[in-house]
């Protein structure tokens, strides 16, 4: 016999359902007077520093359908590279900047969109710098737990070739599946659940 | 998020324990038919936790309204209240390690008493309940206990096999201190016989996971003459100490 660690089990997952936007979203599921406004929906105020951005998408199922039902949290750091949070020990983020987003897809178009800033970047662990990213988190019916992806920016070349997690992908042909592109100000992000551009979903 | 208290304690800046993908449901699941498109096919890409996975957004308490934790009465008419029974959910929000999560946004949703979700895209013939919205929130305390109170929602009929219903239950979303330990799961309530019979439910394999999601009615925490009790813990990802973590410099 042995000790025990005492250790505790995550609770398992269930799926968000198709009226997650009731808990999280309410004011868009039109239950209205009950809080002020839905959470995430503004990252940035006039006095947040950095590049504004806008970011659209989509999330496609297997039968190439975009999902109606989905949720999309996002966070990320400020444009010096810094989180809005207390485990952040780096520093001082900016007080302008929430780093934290939540969007429903739109129920006739499937499609999100995040008013924010372009990131700047961060230090892995081992001290090399990861490029401009956004991590991604989707919930929606079907989804029995919640999956997390990054974005990058497509027009980031230099920093995503040195980006230490990009490195560490095996196979180099599915690392397009996190760029987001560039159309103006506009970077647009489509998330494939399925299919030869499945996008890469993360572990972490 | 600016003025969030959430403890006196030093933040943590460990890495998160790894997650139990055995122990959580799987991504495909064919009983459960909608997973069955919306299921990543190929093998998710390990990633060590860097400096976003381990932040996360912090709320305040003072972005609660005095209703947020009362489902009966926030979206009631005033002097009026949700039908159905009434009942308080309590517990704590706690890591692997068994120590509460202070500060943790803790977000809920659930059908009314006849089962009936306000959702335009709900197809159930059981009736709205006009003063019963659905939602609610509240941050745990310092020890990371939570409480709000509600109606036990019903069971309702779904589209999934011909004669599918899910148990009574009430869906949790909780933050932690990391954006890793973000975590959507439901709770069922004790003695529910379509617990064992729920195809979402039996995307999870190990029995005691399920038991883990099942509140426990609590008859020392009613209040007499008015609502039952059900007491029901979540446990988030665990982290690491940081004074055991090597620092590796280059590669």
């Amino acid at each position: 016999m042995v000790q025990s660690l005492n250790r505790l089990k995550e609770s398992p997952s269930q799926t968000a359902g198709p009226y997650v936007h009731i808990g999280l979203t309410p004011n868009f599921a039109e239950i209205t007077g009950v809080y002020p406004e839905d959470l995430g929906t503004r990252m940035v105020n006039d006095k947040t520093k950095g590049e504004r951005i806008t970011i659209v998408g989509r999330v496609i199922d297997g039968a190439e359908t975009p999902l109606r039902d989905a949720l999309l949290e996002i966070w990320q750091a400020d444009a010096d590279g810094l989180y809005n949070s207390p485990s952040e020990v780096r520093g001082s983020a900016d007080p302008n900047f929430t780093g934290w987003g939540r969007c429903p897809t739109d129920m006739d178009t499937g499609e999100f969109r995040f008013e924010t800033i372009k990131p700047g970047r961060v230090p892995a662990r081992d001290g090399r710098l990861m490029a401009p990213h956004i991590t991604f988190w989707v919930v929606a019916r079907g989804i029995n737990l919640g999956l997390n992806t990054r974005m990058y920016f497509a027009d980031e070349e230099k920093a995503n070739a040195e980006d230490p997690v990009l490195a560490r992908i095996e196979h180099k042909i599915r690392i397009p599946t996190l760029f987001a592109k560039r159309e103006g100000s506009t970077y647009r992000f489509d998330i494939r659940l399925q299919g030869e551009k499945e996008t890469i979903f993360f572990d972490i | 998020m600016s003025g969030a208290i959430i403890s006196n304690r030093k933040p943590e800046t460990g890495t998160f324990f790894p997650r139990d993908r055995e122990w959580h449901p799987q991504a495909y699941t064919p009983w459960y038919k909608t997973s069955v498109l919306r299921s990543p096919q190929k093998a998710l890409i390990s990633l060590e936790n860097t400096w976003s996975e381990i932040t996360g957004p912090v709320f305040g308490h003072n972005m609660l309204g005095e209703l947020d934790n009362d489902l009966i009465h926030n979206f009631a008419r005033p002097g009026e209240s949700a039908i159905g029974p009434r009942i308080f959910v309590y517990g704590r929000v706690l890591d692997e390690r068994g120590k509460g999560v202070p500060g943790a946004l803790v977000e809920f949703w659930q059908a009314n008493a006849g089962g009936r979700y306000r959702h335009k895209k709900e197809g159930y013939q059981a009736p709205l309940d006009p003063n019963f919205g659905g939602c609610g929130r509240t941050i745990t305390d310092e020890d990371g206990n939570y409480v709000f109170r509600t109606i036990q929602p019903g069971p309702y009929p779904w589209p999934n096999g011909p004669n599918d219903w899910r148990p009574a239950h009430i869906h949790f979303s909780i933050f932690g201190h990391g954006f890793a330990q973000r975590l959507i799961t439901q709770m069922y309530f004790e003695g529910d016989p379509l617990i064992p019979i729920c195809p979402i439910v039996r995307t999870i394999k190990d029995p005691a996971a399920v038991a883990s999601l099942v509140a426990a009615l609590d008859m020392n925490a009613t209040t007499t003459m008015d609502s039952r009790a059900y007491k029901f813990d979540i446990v988030l990802r665990g982290r690491r100490s940081t004074f055991f973590e090597n620092k590796r410099e280059g590669n």
